[in-house]
């Protein structure tokens, strides 16, 4: 009985008791529906793991949102909510992009460079929220939200400014090569080609797909954000100032600082999603007519993983598996693949529900243990 | 003419006889309202923590009602179990005569209890009449909101009792004063018999305290209750009829206020509770480290909440400031840790300025602080024990290179600390704090003051919520300190604790220390004077 109200106890579990609620409900909302929902899943599990290939797009389909969960992740552990990721993430492209574009170096420079501009725009753009609360004590909600829209209208600006505007398109022109991603080139050198053509596996999940090392600076991110954290002095002075900026301030640890230099690396880690976003796989921008929901998406993940940065790929690689596995369920039995969204919302209802769950354990628990005296 | 002297008589004995026999059925009913409120062996417990035990309350109708105790005393508790925001575990409240079961405020206030909180509870961006009829709003017949009928009806309680405000102007347009008598013509409109006041002087300056109380005799006069939660001793004395004292959840007494001194009350309240005493050498105080120098602090509002205030520690001595809540002591704590601007004057520590500056630099120049709110400034609830040791220290040599923290070193320190300062459980250097109990919170951060090896050791309340084996434990390690050389300054709302402990006792009055003694050259009953005001020779300014 202990031990189960151990392993109740656990985040973890909680996570997949809310991942089974969210099969749970889609289940029921597909019988009632009248599709078949073990056909359903047996579909979307198909459309994520039959073919290598399906599974490089998921890894590729989760970059993005791993990082910009580890944004918003890194900002809940230091007491702020990053709703702003969205516009880092855009800033971060918009900078890649421009710069892509504007530069001419040898591959070696320009693409490691692209990635460090959008990084740095991202960082920036975020520390304009941490020194809003900061010094005018504005909520990072409110100018978040503001600056989204802001990012939005600057990146439509820039696509149709004449030096970045690509005639008779929507988007603008697209970067030089030498600043694609390094997967990217080197499939299409001569010694790639030939590699390739021996080796049919790797062919179609790197050939045939946009597979980038995106992954590597996302996982790499996840790590470094868990040691800053846990292991630093400023991951110290940050989350003492996340839990109880009073008590922190008594101890003598500068709060206005630390709060603009969350921001700053929360912001950076958003920006690095939409640089990679750039050279790994749009090698342009296009024009927006809704928000692309990278930044959006990197809430719910967070929420997933409890804010845990690690807990943060595994949270995005699900949810871009379900997108992109679920697009499948509509092609190949004609049912809407909405499910997938409701499907989501659900698992991430069910894990902000969770923090009940110990309290629950506790209640029923003990009340278990005194029958059992 | 005969008949109509004696029909003259008959009806003037006739209405006599009436009259008689109304006046004393007036005075059978009035016998059974006389009480307003009743309370009996009230007991409210938050967890573990008893807050009220077997208090009892009784309140004349028409009469001002004073409750007097310190901070934490219960007080506030027991106003809000009349109110209805607590439900008492023990005890019976009886309202008007009438046994009454008050489960939340909106019984309360179809009771006919009114409560002004000590934060207002005001839409800022609405008018006065606006948050006036807010939930009970006039209507016509067509559910329009009358505003003009409601206005009206306002305007005449704004007569009735000289509640002097503008309906039309916006509450964020204000001040403080003028919200509060929004606040209580509130509670009037709602048909309020019986007004709880909660600390209605801690926000006004002098002048508006004068107004309150003579709004507050307005409404007497009209045959209302009012009961006043405050711990001034010097507004009950100028307003009150009756004085209710309540000492750590505990009922002490209740006096006619015009039968006793501000020095009786001041006793009360204070109280003799637990006589503790330390086991100490006299004191060899050294050079002076601390001194301040005509310090004036301002409080939130503006006004001056430190004036002219000097002061000065010396090695190896406990200096313990005495007042009563109220008199500057929490602004001063706060200009000395940097948390608050100085508006005038020096704090040196080691002859080096230190006002102004931050709270950084104040731990740098060797002060440790021990807060009185020890969950909110003095620890980390949510880092574990180890971590809120090197809360000030992380950048140590001793814990941390190149920006890493060196775990085991802090778990080792941690661990030492545990020992040392017997914190319990024994093995909790990686467990919340937050699971701690209060005394044991408290030994970890005067641990960790106290490894910061300062110059000047400052404790704020440092034995509040504490019990007696903690109090005692707390009160060892000052004399410790001083012991080891160190400067202390302990400032205290229990005498008890400040007679006991210091070895100057200072006396904090109106932004000031009015007089230091040293231990043993002084009694209670001077002390108890000076902080409620008086001077050394027994009168009240």
């Amino acid at each position: 009985m202990d031990r189960l109200n151990k392993i109740l106890k656990k985040q973890i579990t909680a996570t997949f008791i809310a991942i089974f609620f969210g099969f749970l409900v889609a289940t029921v909302i597909l019988a009632v529906a009248g599709y078949n929902p073990f056909e359903a899943f047996a579909v979307l599990f198909k459309g994520i793991f039959s073919r290598p290939k399906y599974m490089a797009n998921v890894i590729i389909k989760a970059t993005p949102i791993i990082l910009t969960g580890v944004s918003v992740a890194f900002a809940f552990k230091v007491g702020l909510f990053n709703i702003g990721a969205e516009g880092q993430f855009i800033i971060g492209t918009v900078a890649a992009a421009m710069a892509g574009i504007l530069l001419d170096l040898p591959a070696v420079l320009q693409f490691p460079l692209l990635i460090l501009i959008g990084m740095a725009a991202g960082a920036l753009y975020g520390a304009i929220i941490g020194f809003l609360k900061a010094k005018y004590g504005i909520h990072e909600v409110i100018t978040g939200i503001m600056l989204n829209w802001i990012a939005f209208y600057f990146c439509n600006y820039i696509v149709n400014t004449h030096t970045f505007h690509q005639d008779n398109s929507t988007g603008s022109k697209n970067i030089r090569e030498a600043g694609f991603d390094i997967i990217y080139n080197w499939k299409k050198s001569a010694g790639g080609k030939s590699f390739l053509k021996e080796n049919p596996t790797l062919m179609e999940i790197i050939g045939k797909t946009d597979l980038n090392i995106g992954i590597i600076f996302a996982i790499a991110a996840a790590i470094i954000i868990t040691i800053v954290l846990n292991k630093t002095t400023k991951g110290f002075q940050l989350r003492a100032v996340g839990f109880n900026k009073d008590a922190a301030e008594f101890a003598g640890i500068n709060i206005k600082k630390n709060m603009i230099h969350a921001m700053l690396i929360a912001g950076a880690l958003s920006g690095l999603a939409g640089a990679l976003m750039v050279t790994g796989i749009s090698h342009k921008l296009s024009t927006l007519g809704t928000f692309e929901n990278y930044g959006f998406n990197g809430l719910s993940i967070s929420l997933i993983a409890t804010n845990s940065p690690i807990g943060c790929i595994f949270a995005g690689l699900l949810f871009a598996g379900l997108l992109y596995g679920g697009g499948s369920i509509q092609s190949e039995i004609g049912a809407p693949s909405e499910i997938i969204n409701i499907m989501i919302g659900t698992i991430v209802f069910f894990v902000a529900l969770s923090r009940f769950i110990p309290v629950l354990v506790d209640k029923y628990g003990r009340r278990g243990g005194k029958h059992v005296k | 003419m005969r008949l109509t002297l004696v029909s003259c008589v008959t009806v003037f004995l006739a209405k006599s006889c009436f009259i008689l026999y109304v006046k004393q059925e007036e005075e059978r009913v009035d016998q059974g309202k006389d009480c307003a409120v009743r309370m009996k062996g009230i007991t409210k417990r938050f967890g573990h923590f008893t807050a009220l035990q077997e208090v009892d309350l009784e309140v004349q109708k028409g009469t001002i009602h004073a409750i007097l105790g310190e901070n934490g005393a219960g007080k506030s508790t027991l106003m809000n179990v009349l109110y209805g925001l607590y439900q008492a575990e023990e005890g019976s409240i009886e309202v008007k005569g009438k046994r009454v079961n008050i489960k939340n405020p909106n019984v309360a206030i179809g009771l006919g209890i009114g409560m002004v909180h000590q934060h207002f509870m005001l839409v800022e961006n609405f008018t006065v009449a606006q948050n006036i009829i807010l939930g009970q709003e006039v209507t016509n017949r067509f559910g329009v909101i009358s505003m003009a009928k409601a206005k009206e009806q306002i305007e005449e309680m704004v007569k009735k009792y000289g509640l002097h405000v503008d309906p039309d102007a916006k509450i964020e347009e204000i001040s403080v004063g003028m919200q509060q008598r929004v606040e209580i013509l509130k509670a009037l409109y709602r048909g309020a018999e019986i007004l709880i006041l909660d600390e209605p002087t801690a926000v006004l300056t002098p002048q508006e305290i004068q107004e309150l109380i003579h709004i507050m005799h307005n409404l007497t006069k009209d045959g209302k209750t009012i009961i006043i939660i405050t711990h001034k001793l010097k507004e009950i004395k100028e307003s009150a009829d009756i004085c209710t004292i309540i000492r750590r959840g505990r009922y002490i007494d209740s006096v006619k206020v015009s039968d006793v001194t501000e020095e009786e009350l001041a006793n009360k309240m204070v109280g003799h509770a637990v006589k503790l005493v330390i086991q100490k050498e006299k004191a060899e105080p050294k050079e002076v480290v601390f001194e301040i120098n005509d310090l004036v602090v301002e409080n939130e509002r503006k006004l001056e909440a430190v004036k002219k205030l000097n002061l000065k520690v010396r090695k190896g001595e406990i200096v313990g400031i005495a007042g009563i809540d109220g008199n500057g002591q929490k602004e001063l704590i706060e200009a000395i840790t940097c948390l608050t601007k100085v508006k005038s004057g020096s704090i040196k520590m080691n002859h080096e300025e230190i006002q102004n500056t931050s709270p950084e630099n104040v731990i740098r120049n060797k002060i440790a602080t021990i807060h009185e709110d020890r969950q909110k400034r003095g620890l980390v609830l949510n880092f574990t024990v180890a971590e809120n040791t090197i809360l000030e220290t992380y950048k140590k040599n001793e814990f941390s290179k190149k920006g890493f923290l060196n775990k085991e070193a802090v778990l080792k320190h941690t661990k030492q600390l545990i020992k040392e300062y017997d914190v319990r459980p024994e093995d909790c250097e990686n467990q919340l704090v937050r699971g701690l109990s209060g005394g044991n919170q408290q030994k970890v951060i005067i641990g960790r003051e106290i490894a910061n090896e300062p110059d000047l050791l400052i404790a704020v309340q440092p034995t509040r919520g504490l019990d007696v084996g903690a109090i005692e434990y707390v009160h060892k390690m000052l004399v410790r300190e001083r012991d080891k050389g160190k400067a202390v300054l302990l400032i205290s709302l229990e005498l008890d604790e400040v007679m006991n402990v210091a070895d100057t006792i200072a006396v904090i009055y109106d932004g000031k220390i009015v007089q230091s003694f040293e231990q043993g050259t002084v009694d209670e009953q001077t002390i108890g004077l000076l902080m409620a005001g008086g001077n050394k020779n027994g009168q009240i300014k």
